[in-house]
Order: structure tokens, then C-alpha cells, then sequence
């Protein structure tokens, strides 16, 4: 049996990036966009975590906790604007709100 | 108290009193004008102490005696007011001109000029030998020989018909205007006769003509007195064209209007007479005469006189026979000097006025209106004086006027008089037989009619007679003229005393329910008839005939005070050398003869054989249809002028109008609504063109980039990761 190597480690993390990066890039629902960006700041997250375990350090971790509380200020936020921009567009639908032009 | 300088109020009294009239005469006679009610062809003249049930035009009469309250009317002490001023003022007006003529007569020089003040001061023209003169014209009065014997005859026999019309008009609605009026008459009328020059003459002269309009159109319900006085004042004003071109050609030569200046200038000898041919002072005299003959009622312009009868009947006697119709009369007297200079136009002058005499006579002859007959011999004599001063015989034509004015005044008077008897009756073949009822009204018509006829010792005799010697006497007279003049005579005796048998005498023709009715005239209408039936009589005395040796030179005072107005008119008096008594007498018996057969023949037509008329009526009867139609003059004009000229000519011009004018218009609208296409093509398509194209360039430029910038975050996402992964690239190949 392998040991899990810090390889395995970038390789969820990568995979997981990509999962994020596609859902953010191809869904049009706003909300599986926000949930697809936790998906990527997880990522990063198995990043951190994962170098500070192989290096030994705790700032790694630490760093970790600091994204997990902007993710969630994030999604706090995120959410707060997908509810005013439901209230005056009627849609959840990113393509359908164009409004980032001219 | 000197009169002489005060001359300027003999005009301004009677102003004065039109002025209050206007003013506030509505106070004083409250009438609603449209209350009254016209029948056509009846002047409402309406009588009150009658029974009314014998009323012959029930409506009128009941409808005036409501409208009027009867008898109380009459006597509202306001309107007495009227009776008062209005008379007064021309009574005042009178006893200043007799005044200023009376101290006009002590001076040694009979010429007396107040300038009042200059009215148009110093405009500088060319004149038409190149030296520059200046126009100016004053409002000054001139107070000689000849405008003394007009004032006081305006002033007078206009006093008398104030009075008169006091009585006629008492029952008549607009009483305070029909005043109003006459007053104004007065005033410019006079102004006509005191004015110095030409320009304040042609005041007076349009004034009198102004107020001849509004008393003709007096009666303004009825359509033909609107008509009547509308044609009056065409008619007038043709002439007037014919005057003021004649008085700018005199201050174009002579540089000046002023009537003594204008004299002096004349008779200063730089001009000399016209003998031959017709100069620029003929063509003047013919411009003159010719404002004479629309003012005096002279052919060609006479056919608004007749119509003129419309009016009340004592302005038909003030304005239509007395003063204002001889205002021409006096106008060519006042130009005396110019019309000796050219003989040619004393001969138009004097032949117009015999030809005027001889055509209004034989219109008189079968006239059935007795207001026409007059009018009718009004034109005659106004041709008459004409006659008079187209041989030269100026002062005779005034003393024409002179004693005109009384017997006419008076016939028209008597007219009315009757016609007031009549209650509004005017056509003389319904009447007949009202001597006795009507006494005095008969016998001072009588006194009239036999001072027109030329019986010797009343006034028309000695005028008229007058006119008849110098017309074959004078050197520009002629036998032919004479001729004229003498049938004109014989007609005027037989018209005259057609009129009065048909009107007194004979068996009564008049309507029943009339008949009850007749009444003599009050007094306020009887004593002024009387005055002037006297001064019918006496009037003529001042101008006795040269043969009747009997009497000395001072009963030809008339001729004496005249003389310095026509100074050289006795000039040419004296060339006809000796006069001659036994050839006067002889003319004058022809006249007197041929006037008595005038009376007679009509004596024994209208009163002897009545039937003798009518049978000539039938086999005459073109010759009657010629006169009863009033020679066709006005069908004729109606013809040439009215048709031919204003609505064939409007015609014309219409056709001209829409085809030329109208064309050039709609041409010049074409053309620019043409340009105007191509314009707005050009601006369209090349202008607008170019400014699209480099808008539609710019766009095509501007569109990839366009097409990048969709607004969907996602696609900016993806750019980002794209960026982020070809950098990522090209740091890993590297």
C-alpha cells in the first residue's frame, strides 16, 4: 500500500481547482458559481495545509482558518448581492444579468 | 366793434353749434335712430294735430305718434334747445357778415385779407421754369366784392331754412344730427367762401361735399337715399380729381394758390392770353371747370343732383339749390382771371353750361316727382351761370346765384311744404286743386314760379335776362348759345307752371283718405317762405338792366360791387364797344314773350285742355320716353362706367390677375419649391450621406471590439483564466 504522498495532496488540490474553475467558467446559476469558488478556495486550502504538513510549520494551517473565514465572509457577502439582484432582475442566471458593459 | 377782424367766427359759430349738436345732442332729443320706420319712396314727414283716424299711412302715423307721445313731444323744452342753437348760431353767423360787409363797403379798397395762421409752411419744389418756390398755404380769409355776396347768402337763406327745418323736421327722429349736419354745412361752406387760397377752399369745398353725403344718405334706412348719397359722393369726387390736378398744375407754374397772389401773378402780363390753341393755363381753366362741373352739377357729372333729392327737402333747398351746387359757380368766378387769359375755355365753359340748361329743361318737362322738377331746373340754371361765365359775364353769373338762391330756396321750401301737406306725397299727379287749401304755400310757389320764369320785375327776370344779352352780346358769346339759352327760358316758364297747375290748380287728383288731412304749414315754415318770397321779388332790383335808362347807374349796384373782383372783365366789357338799348330791349322783349308763351302753353295744357298731354304723350312718345328716362345718361353710365369700366375693367384685371399676376406669383412658388427638391436631395443624401457614412465607419471599426464586451461576468472569467493560463504556458515551454 502507497503512503499518501504531498503529491496526492496537489493532485485533489489541482483537481479540485479544476472542478472549481469549470463550474465557475460553464454553470449559469450564480449560486453553483458561489458554490464552485468554495470549491476552488478549498483547493487552496488542501494546498496550504498540506506544504505545512510536509514542511513542519503551523502558518500553513493558520493561513488555512484565515481563508475558511474569508470564505465564509465571502459567501455571506455573495449571497447578500445574489438576493438584491434577484429581487430586481427576477433571475438567478448569470448570463442573463449583463450588465458589466459600456 | 370791428367786424373785419373778426372774421374768423362767422364760420366758427355755426361749428360751435355743430360741435354741442354732436356733442350732446342726444341729450337734449334722446330718439333712437332705428326707430323709424320708412315706407320706400315716402320721406316720413309726419303732422299731428288731425284726427288720426284719417291718418292716409295708418302705420306710419300710429307708429310716430307712439315713438313720439303725440303733441308732448314737440314741445320738450330740451329740443327747444336745439331750435335755438342751431339757427341762432347761423343767425349769428349773419349778423357778423353783415357786419364785415358793411365796413367792407366804407373802405376805399374792397379787399379785406386775415391770415389766421400758416397751415403748411415752406416746403421748397421746382417749379415748371426751374426756380424754386415754396408751398404754403394759410388758413386765412379773404373777405372782396365776390365772397361777401356768398356769405351773405349762405348765412341768410341758411338762417331761413334753419328755421324752416325747425318746423319741417319736428317729427322726425335724428333731429339733433339732422342739425348736427346742417350746422357743419354751414361751416364749411362758408369756410369754401372766406378761404384765401385754393388748398383751404378745397377744405371747404369737400366739407360741404362730406355733409351733401350724410344729408343726402340722411334717410340711411331706405336703400335708395344710402344709394343716392353714395352716388353723389363718386360723383363728386370725379370731378374733385379733375380740381386738385388743376391746382397742382398751378403751383407747379405759378408757384403759388393764394387767391390775390394768383390774380396778381395772372394779370401781371407775364402771361399771355391763350388766344390760340390750348396752353398749360387752358389746360389749368379745364381742370378747374372740371371740379366746377362735378360740385355745380354740370354735364358730364350732373346725374347726382336728381338722386341728391332723397335727402329732407330743406336740404335739398340749402345744400341742393342754394349754396353748395353753386360753390362751382363761384370757384370759376374766383378764377376769373385765369379763365379771361384763355378764351378757348370760356367757350367749353359756356358751351357746357348752355347744353346743361337746355338737357335739364326738356328731363324737367316730364318729370312727375315734384322734387325732381326742381332738381331738374336746379342742373338748367346752374347751366345757366355757367352760360354767364363762359361769355365773360362773371358778375352776372353771381347775380344769378344771388337771386337763384331766393326763388329756388323758396320753391323747394314750398315743395316741402307741400309735401308736408301732402303727408309725404310726392308724385304731382296725385295732386291738384290745393290752392285754397294751402293758401300760403300757393302764393309765395306763385311768387317763386314767376321769378323763375322771367317775368319782368321779380329776380330770375332780371338775372336771367342778363345772362341772355351778354350771351349775344359779348364777344364770346355767340347767336347760337343765345338760341339756346332763350328755348331754355321758354322751357323753364312751361315746366314751372306745369308744375304749379298740375300741384294747385284744376280739379282735386289727390287720395281720398289725404284729402282730409291737408293742412297749411306752421309758422315756423310759413314766415320763413314769406321772407324769402319777398326777397324773390326785391333781390333782382340790384341789377337792372343797362337800358332801362329810367333808372340811374346806382340800380346796377350789383354790377359795381362785383366790378374789382373781375377787374379785367370790364375790360373786355368795354371792348364791345357802345352799348346798345334798342337791341336790349328788343332781346329782352323776345325773352319776356317766349316766357309768357311758356306759361300760357302750359296753362292751356295742364289746366284747359288736360287731355292735349297725353295725346302728345302718344305721338311723341319717343321723344317723351327720351325725357321721361332722363336721356338715358344714366344707363349710359351705368353702361360705360359701372359695367363697362369697373366690372368689365374688374374683369379684365381679374383675368389679368389670375393669369399673370397669380402666374408670375405661382411661377416664382414653383421655381422655389424646385430649388428647394434638389436641396433637400443634396442635403439628404450627400451632406447627411457623408455624416452617416463616417458614423457607419466608425461603427464597422468599433464592432470586434464590440463583440468582446458582452457584459456576462462569465466570459470575462473565462478570459481571465485564459490569461492566466497562457501566461502559465509560456512560462512552462519556456
Amino acid at each position: 500500500m502507497h503512503p499518501i504522498t504531498e503529491l496526492h495532496y496537489l493532485a485533489l488540490s489541482a483537481a479540485l481547482l479544476l472542478i472549481g474553475t469549470i463550474g465557475v467558467l460553464t454553470r449559469r446559476n450564480i449560486v453553483i458559481i458561489l458554490m464552485s469558488i468554495e470549491l476552488i478556495l478549498n483547493a487552496v486550502n488542501i494546498n496550504l495545509v498540506a506544504f505545512s504538513h510536509v514542511y513542519g510549520q503551523v502558518n500553513g494551517q493558520i493561513f488555512a482558518i484565515f481563508v475558511i473565514v474569508d470564505a465564509v465572509a465571502e459567501a455571506a457577502v455573495g449571497l447578500g448581492i445574489l438576493i438584491a439582484l434577484f429581487r430586481n432582475k427576477e433571475t438567478v442566471l448569470a448570463d442573463e444579468i449583463d450588465l458589466l458593459k459600456w | 366793434m370791428n367786424f373785419l377782424d373778426q372774421i374768423w367766427l362767422i364760420p366758427l359759430f355755426p361749428l360751435l353749434g355743430a360741435a354741442l349738436m354732436f356733442l350732446f345732442g342726444r341729450m337734449l332729443d334722446p330718439q333712437p335712430v332705428s326707430s323709424v320706420a320708412i315706407a320706400p319712396g315716402v320721406e316720413p314727414v309726419y303732422e299731428h294735430g288731425h284726427d288720426h283716424g284719417h291718418a292716409p299711412h295708418p302705420e306710419h302715423h300710429g307708429h310716430a305718434h307712439e315713438e313720439h307721445g303725440g303733441h308732448g313731444h314737440h314741445s320738450s323744452p330740451l329740443k327747444k334747445l336745439i331750435n335755438i342753437i342751431c339757427p341762432g348760431m347761423v343767425l349769428l353767423s349773419f349778423i357778423f357778415s353783415a357786419g364785415a360787409v358793411w365796413q367792407l363797403a366804407q373802405q376805399t379798397e374792397r379787399i379785406h385779407q386775415v391770415i389766421q395762421f400758416t397751415w403748411i409752411a415752406g416746403m421748397p419744389f421746382h417749379m415748371a421754369n426751374g426756380h424754386i418756390a415754396s408751398f404754403q398755404a394759410d388758413w386765412g380769409f379773404l373777405l372782396d366784392p365776390l365772397s361777401s355776396v356768398m356769405i351773405l347768402v349762405v348765412t341768410g337763406i341758411g338762417f331761413l331754412i334753419h328755421v324752416y327745418s325747425t318746423g319741417y323736421m319736428a317729427h322726425d327722429n335724428g333731429y339733433y344730427r339732422f342739425f348736427g349736419y346742417l350746422n357743419l354745412f354751414v361751416f364749411f361752406m362758408l369756410m369754401l367762401v372766406l378761404a384765401n387760397n385754393y388748398i383751404l377752399l378745397f377744405v371747404g369745398w369737400e366739407g360741404v361735399g362730406l355733409c351733401s353725403y350724410l344729408l343726402i344718405g340722411f334717410y340711411f334706412q331706405k336703400k335708395s337715399a344710402g344709394d343716392a348719397g353714395k352716388k353723389a359722393f363718386v360723383v363728386n369726387r370725379v370731378g374733385d380729381a379733375g380740381f386738385i390736378l388743376g391746382m397742382l398744375l398751378m403751383l407747379s407754374v405759378l408757384g403759388t394758390v393764394r387767391f390775390t397772389d394768383v390774380n396778381a401773378l395772372l394779370r401781371s402780363g407775364n402771361f399771355a392770353p391763350e388766344i390760340h390753341g390750348f396752353g398749360v393755363l387752358s389746360v389749368m381753366a379745364v381742370l378747374m371747370f372740371f371740379g366746377a362741373t362735378g360740385k355745380s352739377a354740370q354735364i358730364p357729372l350732373y346725374v347726382w343732383l336728381p338722386d341728391a333729392m332723397e335727402g329732407p327737402t330743406p336740404v335739398s333747398a340749402l345744400i341742393h339749390a342754394a349754396t353748395m351746387v353753386t360753390a362751382g359757380v363761384y370757384m370759376v368766378a374766383r378764377s376769373a382771371a385765369l379763365f379771361q387769359l384763355t378764351p378757348s375755355t370760356s367757350t367749353v365753359v359756356a358751351t357746357v353750361g348752355a347744353f346743361t340748361a337746355i338737357l335739364a329743361a326738356t328731363i324737367a318737362l316730364v318729370q312727375t316727382d315734384i322734387k325732381r322738377v326742381l332738381a331738374y331746373s336746379t342742373v338748367s340754371q346752374l347751366g345757366y351761370m355757367f352760360l354767364a361765365l363762359g361769355v365773360g359775364a362773371y358778375w352776372v353769373a353771381i347775380f344769378h346765384l344771388f337771386t337763384h338762391a331766393f326763388f329756388k330756396a323758396l320753391l323747394f321750401l314750398d315743395s316741402g311744404s307741400v309735401i308736408h301737406a301732402m303727408s309725404g306725397e310726392q308724385d304731382m299727379r296725385r295732386m291738384g286743386g290745393l290752392k285754397n287749401k294751402i293758401p300760403i304755400t300757393h302764393w309765395t310757389m306763385f311768387i317763386g314760379s314767376v321769378a323763375i320764369a322771367g317775368i319782368p320785375g321779380l329776380a330770375g327776370f332780371f338775372s336771367k335776362d342778363e345772362i341772355l344779352w351778354q350771351t349775344y352780346s359779348s364777344p364770346l358769346g355767340s347767336k347760337f348759345l343765345y338760341i339756346i339759352g332763350l328755348v331754355t327760358a321758354g322751357l323753364t316758364a312751361f315746366y314751372m307752371w306745369r308744375m304749379m297747375n298740375m300741384t294747385f290748380y284744376g280739379k282735386s287728383r289727390v287720395k281720398p283718405e289725404v284729402e282730409a288731412h291737408i293742412h297749411e304749414s306752421p309758422a315756423s315754415m310759413t314766415v320763413p317762405l314769406s321772407l324769402l318770397a319777398i326777397g324773390s321779388v326785391i333781390a333782382g332790383w340790384l341789377g337792372v338792366p343797362k337800358a332801362w335808362s329810367l333808372f340811374g347807374e346806382s340800380w346796377r349796384g350789383f354790377e359795381h360791387w362785383l366790378e374789382p373782383a373781375f377787374a379785367s372783365a370790364a375790360v373786355v366789357a368795354a371792348k364791345e364797344g357802345a352799348h346798345d338799348a334798342s337791341l336790349e330791349w328788343v332781346l329782352m322783349g323776345v325773352s319776356v314773350a317766349i316766357a309768357i308763351i311758356g306759361i300760357v302753353v302750359a296753362r292751356y295744357f295742364y289746366h284747359n285742355k288736360p287731355g292735349i298731354p297725353d295725346s302728345l304723350e302718344q305721338s311723341l312718345k319717343p321723344l317723351h320716353a327720351l325725357c321721361a328716362n332722363k336721356w338715358y345718361v344714366d344707363e349710359i353710365y351705368d353702361f360705360l362706367f359701372v359695367n363697362g369700366l369697373c366690372k368689365g375693367g374688374g374683369t379684365v384685371l381679374g383675368a389679368f390677375d389670375r393669369n399673370v399676376v397669380d402666374g408670375g406669383v405661382n411661377g416664382a412658388g414653383w421655381i422655389t419649391r424646385f430649388t428647394a427638391t434638389v436641396s433637400m436631395w443634396w442635403d439628404t443624401w450627400i451632406v447627411d450621406g457623408l455624416v452617416r457614412f463616417t458614423a457607419f465607419f466608425v461603427k464597422m471599426l468599433s464592432y470586434p471590439v464590440c463583440i468582446l464586451q458582452s457584459g456576462r461576468v462569465q466570459t470575462y472569467a473565462f478570459f481571465v483564466v485564459a490569461g492566466v493560463l497562457v501566461m502559465f504556458g509560456y512560462y512552462v515551454i519556456r
